[in-house]
């Protein structure tokens, strides 16, 4: 194998090398942390996916060593490949942060916002995206768009009004099974992902568009209402399956097996098997295996510490650890930007006094006390 | 009268058939350019005559012809782009219906110099019957000898083939063109790769506009350079501009490029004036996408010089004071038109066109409407503008495509030259249905009826 | 009724494929779309759509995505006349909605609607391209400009004559 050609990109002043043909997202998912942009509708192990959403965009501040103009324009990070010597912001960059807010208000301008009752709720990459860069509040104050019910089968439901047109789950379609059978009809602000007529989706390996959807607009209907994401226990399983790799995550509670899905990496996306294959899984894994004496358990699931889903689970039992490392170690050795000193402002965030040792706050006892 | 180099003949009884076309000199610059020229001596040519895209966008057609890469063994491909949809674009409708074998003798060239053997010309759909007028145009073309095997006995062989659209203004920018020319929906493309090197069926394609196809021709038979002193600064050649709205003589006129826009609005030789002895309020300049002005910046620049036809003069002053030549579809208002309905309708519009692929488009366009609905019902309140305005900015630039931009800078451009008209639309709800804001600040400078 | 091409219809539609390279007959989807729509009392249903997937031997799925896409094709039964009024901004500086208003009581419909006797359906469109000659409709294949009331009249009692005759 020839030697690559590595190019020399620096995103948010975090300088790293990656191959030629690097996209500017995946360097920067190199680094890690907050200087990889947000994507929702790119996903690595699509061909073609990308480019859509605009969440990812970023300035290019230095086209690259050889001509350091920049580029006039931000520019989708996930379609735009680094150069070498280029310099990028993405945080650091005021007009990123503005036109990201500003997609991030496009996107939710016609979301039901139904979170309460979504299953998505928990792990939705939508709801992220506004709590990480979106603003509090909407200036939207007309009727939100709603779309005819279709029917999809008995596996999958499908919410047309929560869904962002990321394209995904067509690129899916298209790249995983012979017969695509739905795809966006009309067009504009009526597009919509639908069959036209009336079908259901039954290819054995059309349940990984419920993977693959950011939001809560394809959901397992075999999982539908039946719990709260946060409320399981995600276990790494396998079978031995004749039609995919047979490597799941299981979402149990108790031995109760509630739901499979694929593995996932920390970006959202289905992991590689040991073979370098993306991890995708069957429909009869995901929809029909719901024993625990289906699977092979290898033990928890390692889940983000900052996800929802980490809530509620104690240390050590099903793989969440309660950290012991500092902030700065898990950060790649940068310091968090410091917007205020709460410590500062109350002893009640004094690190080293005991909460029972402060006096106060008042308690209801108190109210009441004094109204009698 | 000004120079014409396209519309020339468009008057001589019968020119839509190859008898007539050829006896008024038609067909020569393929004679010249196949037999005496080569394929990089006609893009040098194309490029000393400083021949702009008329489409819209103003690139340099030489530098674009001189980007397409040939890959061994791999077909290249010209497109002509027939897709008019801008509102207030209808000058290559003109020149296909009366000019066939202009067109068609513009592509035969460019595809020799291109090296295209199946050449496309993507039409709107709306435009149903120029199709036949166009086939029937190739067909009498093919049998002198023109188009098809060996023409004129030096070997390139070339074929134009009529395809027409569905219905989508996006389909005039050249990447959805060509996902529709390949059966698909009208998506653009996220570039990079450009057309120049994966354009149709992934191979390399050269897009162009219907008039900077037509423009070839001149351009081959008088040479590049006397091209090039026709006009002014980088603003070389013709320019054809539709004129319609609020004017005596609508129509499609050629001009070079060095008249005021003062001359163009009121001279009898183009729009004839204002229709009725009306006022002039403000003028759209290129298309419905580019920034409206108001007369008085319209006929002088900020800098109270004379504003000319040309793409620099209409583009004097950036988007604070100026606008752009862009595909030459001139809309002139006069002053009973409200800016606000107008407004509105161009949002509308660009809503109904959005392809729906990319978020800012796709839900900025919806608002963009629906709060210019509110504001012209006589609902609006004063925050509803500077939410406009806020909208606007963050499509612009921020999309896939230049859609975006084009459904932003209408809204813009009302707001920064009117927003007095929106305030009163806005403080006079129940007035504003039934009467104009009319004037006001923006009378006519010049023209001042006794 | 059956949506099958007839002889004259299928040599057409050869002639459309035969545009375009092997094995990207995808290409004449749309051409093909304009062919049927005309061969099928001008409107698309299900069945048609799925008759073009086979020919162009391609998923039904691409082409619903492609018909509904574009505004041209019509997915509902449309009258015999179909006036597709433009309203966009250069026609409506020039009068376009008092047309719009006379076309809807002359025929007593609203946009999207049909005549009760099938012969007419309006539709509001957005710019045909035709701004210079405002205002302006498209039937058919023809565009009737420099409209005025009386204008319409003449219009819609010619098609009622032509519907007679035939």
């Amino acid at each position: 194998m020839s030697e690559q050609t590595l190019f020399k990109v620096t995103i948010d002043n975090i300088t790293v090398e990656v191959p030629a043909g690097t996209t500017i997202l995946q360097a920067a998912r190199k680094i890690g942390g907050e200087v990889a942009p947000p994507a929702m509708c790119f996903y690595s192990k699509l061909k073609g996916s990308g480019g859509k959403c605009r969440t990812c965009l970023v300035e290019v501040s230095k086209g690259s060593e050889k001509d350091p103009r920049p580029m006039p324009k931000l520019v989708a990070s996930c379609r735009t490949t680094v150069m070498d010597g280029m310099e990028v912001k993405n945080i650091t960059s005021e007009k990123v942060v503005d036109a990201r807010a500003g997609v991030v208000e496009f996107l939710l301008l016609n979301h039901p916002l139904d979170c309460p009752i979504c299953d998505q709720a928990g792990e939705c990459h939508l709801q992220d995206l506004s709590f990480e860069h979106g603003k509090s509040g909407t200036r939207y104050e007309f009727q939100r768009r709603t779309f005819k019910k279709h029917n999809l089968g008995k596996n999958i439901q499908l919410h047309m009004t929560r869904c962002i047109l990321c394209y995904r789950c067509v690129f899916t379609a298209d790249q995983l099974t012979n017969k695509r059978e739905h795809g966006v009809l009309d067009r504009g602000d009526h597009a919509e992902i639908a069959t036209h007529i009336e079908k259901s989706l039954d290819n054995e390996f059309i349940g990984n568009v419920i993977d693959v959807c950011p939001v809560g607009a394809l959901t397992d209907k075999t999982f539908r209402f039946k719990n709260r994401v946060w409320f399981l226990k995600p276990m790494d399983a396998h079978r031995d399956c004749p039609t995919c790799s047979g490597r799941v995550t299981l979402w149990n509670r108790g031995d109760e097996v509630f739901r499979v899905t694929a593995r996932k990496d920390e970006w959202g996306e289905i992991e590689d098997t040991p073979e370098g294959q993306p991890g995708w899984i069957c429909n009869t894994c995901r929809f029909d295996k719901k024993q625990s004496s289906d699977w092979v358990i290898e033990g928890p699931r390692e889940i983000n510490r900052h996800s929802v889903i980490a809530q509620g689970h104690y240390a050590g039992k099903i793989g969440t650890t309660k950290p012991k490392e500092t902030f700065t170690a898990v950060n790649d050795g940068r310091t968090p930007h410091l917007l205020m000193d709460i410590h500062d402002q109350s002893e009640v965030n004094q690190p080293n006094i005991h909460l029972s040792e402060i006096k106060g706050p008042s308690h209801g006892d108190t109210f009441n006390n004094n109204k009698a | 009268m000004g120079v014409k180099l396209l519309l020339e003949k468009a008057n001589v009884p019968g020119i839509r058939s190859f008898e007539v076309y050829r006896r008024e000199g038609g067909y020569r610059s393929v004679e010249k350019a196949l037999k005496e020229m080569n394929p990089e001596s006609i893009v040098e040519e194309v490029k000393k005559s400083g021949l702009r895209g008329r489409g819209g966008a103003g690139f340099p057609t030489g530098m674009k012809w001189s980007f397409i890469a040939k890959p061994e063994g791999v077909p290249r491909h010209l497109v002509c782009n027939a897709d008019e949809s801008e509102p207030g674009t209808f000058k290559d409708r003109y020149l296909m219906e009366f000019l066939p074998h202009l067109l068609i003798e513009g592509l035969i060239v460019s595809s020799f110099a291109l090296g295209s053997s199946d050449t496309y010309i993507y039409i709107r759909g709306e435009y149903a019957w120029i199709p036949d007028i166009l086939e029937e145009a190739i067909n009498e073309a093919k049998a002198a000898g023109f188009l098809g095997k060996n023409i004129l006995g030096t070997g390139f062989d070339c074929n134009i083939h009529v395809q027409r659209g569905g219905g989508a203004y996006i389909c005039g920018e050249e990447t959805a063109l060509i996902e529709s020319l390949e059966g698909k929906r009208g998506n653009p493309r996220i570039k990079p790769p450009f057309p120049a090197i994966q354009g149709l069926w992934m191979r390399p394609t050269v897009v162009n506009n219907v008039e900077t196809l037509a423009a070839i021709v001149p351009i081959i038979n008088m040479g590049g350079d006397e091209y090039a002193k026709i006009g002014v600064g980088r603003s070389t050649g013709t320019k054809l501009i539709s004129a319609c709205g609020n004017i005596n003589k609508p129509g499609v006129y050629e001009i070079d490029m060095t008249i005021s826009v003062e001359e163009f609005i009121y001279s009898d030789e183009y729009c004839g004036g204002i229709k009725g002895g009306k006022k002039l309020k403000a003028c759209i300049p290129g298309g419905s996408s580019v920034p409206i002005l108001p007369a008085n910046l319209l006929l002088k620049t900020a800098k109270g010089e004379t504003r000319y036809m040309n793409y620099e003069s209409l583009s004097d002053g950036g988007f604070a004071t100026g606008s752009m030549l862009g595909s030459g579809g001139f809309i002139v208002l006069d002053e009973d038109q409200c800016i606000v309905k107008n407004t509105l309708t161009l949002a509308r519009f660009y809503r109904h066109e959005s392809c729906g692929q990319c978020s800012p488009c796709r839900e900025g366009t919806g608002w963009m409407e629906k709060i210019l609905h509110k504001i012209e019902h006589g609902k609006g309140s004063m925050s509803d503008i500077d939410l406009l305005w806020d909208i606007q900015r963050k499509i612009e630039g921020n999309t896939i495509c230049p859609l975006g931009d084009a459904a932003a800078w209408p809204v813009a451009a009302a707001i920064r030259h009117f927003r007095d008209e929106f305030e009163w639309h806005i403080n006079n709800p129940e007035l504003s249905q039934t009467s104009n804001f009319g004037l006001q600040n923006y009378a006519d400078p010049i023209h001042v009826p006794a | 009724m059956a949506y099958i091409f007839n002889d004259t219809q299928m040599a057409e539609f050869k002639r459309l494929v035969a545009r375009y390279p092997e094995g990207k007959q995808k290409s004449a989807l749309l051409p093909v779309l304009h062919l049927a729509q005309e061969s099928f009392d001008g409107w698309l249903p299900t069945e048609a759509l799925d008759y073009v997937a086979s020919l162009l031997q391609i998923e039904p799925i691409e082409v619903y995505e492609v018909a509904t896409f574009y505004s041209m094709y019509n997915l509902k039964p449309v009258g015999k006349y179909v006036f597709e009024v433009c309203q966009t901004g250069p026609c409506m500086i020039s009068g376009s909605d008092s047309i719009i208003d006379y076309i809807k009581q002359v025929l007593s419909i609203q946009p999207g609607e049909t005549t009760k006797d099938g012969l007419f359906t309006l539709k509001l469109v957005e710019c045909l391209g035709a701004c210079g000659y405002a205002p302006m409709m498209q039937v058919g294949k023809i565009y009737k400009e420099h409209l005025t009331k009386e204008k319409v009249d003449a219009i819609i009692a010619e098609f009622r004559q032509a519907a007679n005759k035939n």
